[in-house]
């Protein structure tokens, strides 16, 4: 049965208002198709050009369209209205915790600069034999899965009060999944300057576990479990 | 600065890269660790580029799967694939450099999956042999899982910031810079964020923009895919090669298009019709589901126009992977399981997914040579470079490819083109001054932004695009011929028209996504005109391109690139190279699978 969503977007446009604003658009809806909250959005654009939000694959990989959709982080091209709609009304808005530059796009820098932060490249100086790949038994690469996954979209840090208390001084869920990644790669050499350099009180320590990243995580990973591993390594290393 | 009532700003770098995916990558790394200065301009941030969507793999003979597996076997694979069309001197060199650089990734942490002696996994693909054609079925195909773009791309974003590239994320480049010489000598673009116009002056332009996937209606690819470079090269009176050529995957998921991978056939899937037979062995004896795409997107077509396609429309097929097992599927094939069950609500554990051919790659593109840098073609017919200005990646037409890429061949292009022009230009570029740019060069590459800037009414892009995608869809699919070619060449000289007259709604400068789009759609409406007149010019059958009317291969005439330049529509001939430098040539054959 077709009935119409009524969708709520979040509107900012810097050059002229001076503060947000809720903005609601009638969109066409079938709750038995599987309209994604991308389409939904996409087509208010159709309505009024002047949207404006981030996609680029829109099947869930590249992590552009992260947003916030009545109160859960997630991204849009993945999630089914169904799935996040309330009495026909759905609330879009930018992600948490990160300054709003437009509607639903917001300033990702503090994220990035926290990933850059911890280095993110495989770090090892050995000499290796050109005309051969390093060998990794299956059981040391598995140890990267669930973590090398990570796309990037910021669901899991905007969703974390430890991130928006602490931007610049907690790393952040993401970036810590992303440092336990290259500690848990047998072939990285610097596992030791690695912890070293999170073993302060912000870094990884403002995590206090609730959750929140585990929870919303929209590629099933579980960066909450990456912290533990660290702080255990952290523990071990003194 | 400011010119007439554009206010802009000037940088300057030695060496500019337009896109951040993998073949922009590669070759950024490769000029950054040269000491030149390199920035790259992307429209995204990098790791959002369409790289990352890649699934199956990268193929490669690093003779891992089989120890005496040779890059000549891929090489006389591609040359077959590419219905003998591809370049093969440029295949040659992608084939036999290509292990090199696939231990170089390795080498900077991509996580490959491995095999039980810790080397790099390697799965069978569509139109793999082993001792040309005559040894059976190869596995070749390198692999992370069926996130191998993904890996890879983030890879080579790490690498970049391990090596201090520059990058203006979320600018547009809109286009480029010629001097008064005739010399490449920059880029104009824009910061999206703020909207701040910019002239970067550079000694080099390597477009690295990606396919265009979004010229067709029904496409795996990513939004961004909108062939911006292709639509430079063209502004320029620079010609783009085969884009007649276009690659339908056989298997994007049915109703969304998002890709299924060959990998899923790789691992032992395979198609069925409506009776639950499987159809491919019919059609393809030897490789069946393993046949080249065009061939398997074909097939698929017939078995749907003959009432054995599925579901209530009868209008698609089912791929089924089920009897691989759960734990094959978790671990081999996950995102595939993750795509199908949120688009399709279908768990391929237990049911088959279905399935339609979908417009996938973009064979054709800006035609280069082996260095990467661009060709043109003079008035007599001989190639002329292109100084300054390279392309690499699906935007541009070195060509290994040719008629029809072969599966896993597209992250090989990438990273071994991108090298090579990275190393090309670091060679080059040891000693150049900073290019003269008049107010009139600046004008002129900001035309098109000015001229939608100061529209007061109009067509909305929204129509129009949805409208050129509808007809590319139906009048130049997988199955083509004169009559329905020349109706669709005469809706998109309607659509053309109306263009002149399209309308910018949109006019603040902060995060403006219309004025994108609609210059998005501008390069999307050049290469579906190339693609069309091309297609109408090419009378015969080969690769991707099924005429109805020319059902055979012409190798008489046809065996030849096409080349269309916009001005007045010409399509013209460009001979294939046939000449590698260490092996015989492969001469054409009947390509039978």
């Amino acid at each position: 049965m077709t009935k119409k969503l009524k969708l709520s977007l979040y509107r900012f446009d810097p050059a002229k208002d001076k503060r947000p604003y809720m903005s609601d658009y009638e969109i066409p809806y079938s709750s038995s198709g599987n309209m994604m909250v991308i389409d939904a959005i996409r087509t208010a654009q159709e309505l009024d050009s002047t949207i404006t939000f981030r996609r680029s694959c829109a099947q869930g990989v590249c992590g552009s369209d992260g947003v916030n959709m009545n109160g859960q982080n997630g991204l849009a091209c993945i999630t089914p209205v169904s799935k996040v709609v309330t009495a026909n009304r759905l609330e879009v808005r930018p992600l948490p915790g990160l300054p709003v530059i437009k509607d639903l796009i917001v300033d990702m820098k503090p994220f990035y600069d926290q990933y850059e932060k911890i280095k993110p490249f495989l770090d090892n100086d050995e000499e290796i034999k050109t005309g051969h790949e390093r060998l990794q038994s299956p059981e040391d690469r598995e140890k990267l899965d669930g973590l090398y996954e990570c796309i990037l979209c910021a669901c899991c840090s905007t969703s974390c009060p430890s991130f928006w208390w602490n931007p610049e001084k907690f790393v952040g869920p993401a970036a810590l999944l992303q440092a336990y990644r290259f500690i848990a790669d047998t072939r990285d050499k610097q596992k030791r300057m690695r912890l070293k350099k999170l073993n302060d009180a912000f870094s990884v320590y403002r995590c206090h576990g609730i959750m929140n990243c585990t929870s919303v995580c929209p590629k099933g990973l579980n960066p909450s479990k990456a912290i533990n591993e660290i702080k255990k390594e952290l523990r071990k290393t003194g | 600065m400011k010119l007439g009532n554009i206010e802009f700003s000037e940088q300057q770098f030695d060496v500019v890269i337009i896109g951040g995916g993998g073949s922009g990558l590669r070759a950024s790394l490769e000029i950054s660790k040269s000491g030149l200065n390199v920035g790259v301009v992307s429209k995204v941030f990098p790791t959002r580029s369409h790289t990352v969507a890649a699934q199956g793999g990268i193929t490669c003979a690093i003779a891992s799967a089989d120890p005496n597996d040779d890059w000549r076997w891929h090489m006389f694979d591609t040359v077959k694939g590419s219905d003998y069309i591809g370049d093969q001197d440029a295949i040659e060199y992608m084939c036999s450099e290509g292990p090199e650089t696939v231990f170089e990734l390795e080498h900077m942490g991509l996580p490959f999956s491995r095999f039980e002696n810790g080397r790099i996994y390697q799965r069978p693909f569509g139109g793999q042999s082993k001792e040309y054609g005559e040894g059976g079925q190869a596995a070749r195909t390198c692999a992370a899982a069926d996130r191998t773009g993904h890996a890879l791309l983030h890879t080579l974003y790490q690498a970049n910031l391990k090596a201090g590239t520059n990058f203006l994320n979320e600018w547009f480049a809109v286009d480029i810079v010629k001097n008064d010489s005739g010399l490449v000598s920059g880029v104009s673009c824009f910061d999206m964020e703020t909207g701040e116009i910019s002239i970067i002056k550079c000694n080099a332009i390597v477009l690295a923009t990606g396919g265009a996937g979004q010229v067709y209606e029904q496409n795996t690819t990513s939004l961004i895919c909108t062939g911006d470079g292709l639509g430079m090269v063209l502004r320029k009176d620079l010609p783009l090669q085969d884009m007649e050529m276009w690659q339908f995957h056989p298997t994007g998921l049915y109703g969304n298009g998002s890709l299924m991978t060959e990998g899923c056939r790789g691992e032992g899937g395979y198609l069925i019709n409506s009776e639950g037979k499987r159809f491919m062995p019919d059609y393809a004896p030897k490789a069946k589901d393993l046949a080249s795409r065009d061939v398997v997107s074909r097939c698929i077509v017939q078995e749907i126009l003959a009432g054995r396609g599925c579901g209530a429309k009868k209008d698609h097929v089912l791929l089924k992977i089920d009897h691989l097992g759960s734990e094959a599927i978790t671990k081999k094939l996950p995102e595939i399981r993750e795509i199908s069950m949120t688009f399709a609500n279908v768990d391929p554990i237990e049911n088959p997914i279905p399935v339609v051919p979908t417009c996938h790659y973009m064979m054709g593109g800006i035609p280069t040579n082996i260095n990467g840098q661009v060709i043109t073609q003079d008035d007599n017919g001989n190639d002329s470079v292109v100084n300054g200005l390279y392309s690499i990646g699906e935007a541009a037409n070195v060509s290994v490819h040719g008629a029809n890429r072969l599966g896993g061949n597209s992250l090989l292009d990438l990273v071994v083109f991108g090298r090579a022009a990275g190393k090309h230009i670091n060679e080059e570029l040891s000693e150049q001054s900073s290019p003269d740019i008049s107010n009139t060069n600046i004008e002129e590459s900001l035309q098109t932004l000015i001229r939608i800037q100061e529209t007061e009414k109009g067509e909305s892009v929204f129509s129009l695009r949805s409208e050129m995608q509808n007809v590319m869809q139906n009048y130049f699919g997988v199955y083509r011929n004169e009559d329905l070619m020349r109706e669709g060449i005469n809706k998109l000289e309607e659509i053309t028209e109306r263009t002149k007259n399209i309308h910018l709604n949109d006019k603040s400068h902060q995060f403006n996504s219309e004025r994108v789009e609609v210059l998005e759609y501008l390069n999307l409406l050049d290469i579906a005109n190339a693609t069309a007149y091309s297609a109408l010019e090419r009378k015969e059958s080969r690769g991707a391109h099924a005429r109805e009317d020319f059902p055979d291969r012409d190798d008489e005439n046809w065996l030849c690139h096409s080349l269309f330049f916009k001005n007045k529509n010409i399509v013209s001939k460009r001979a294939v190279n046939l000449k590698p430098k260490t092996v015989e040539t492969f001469k054409p054959k009947p390509r039978v699978y």
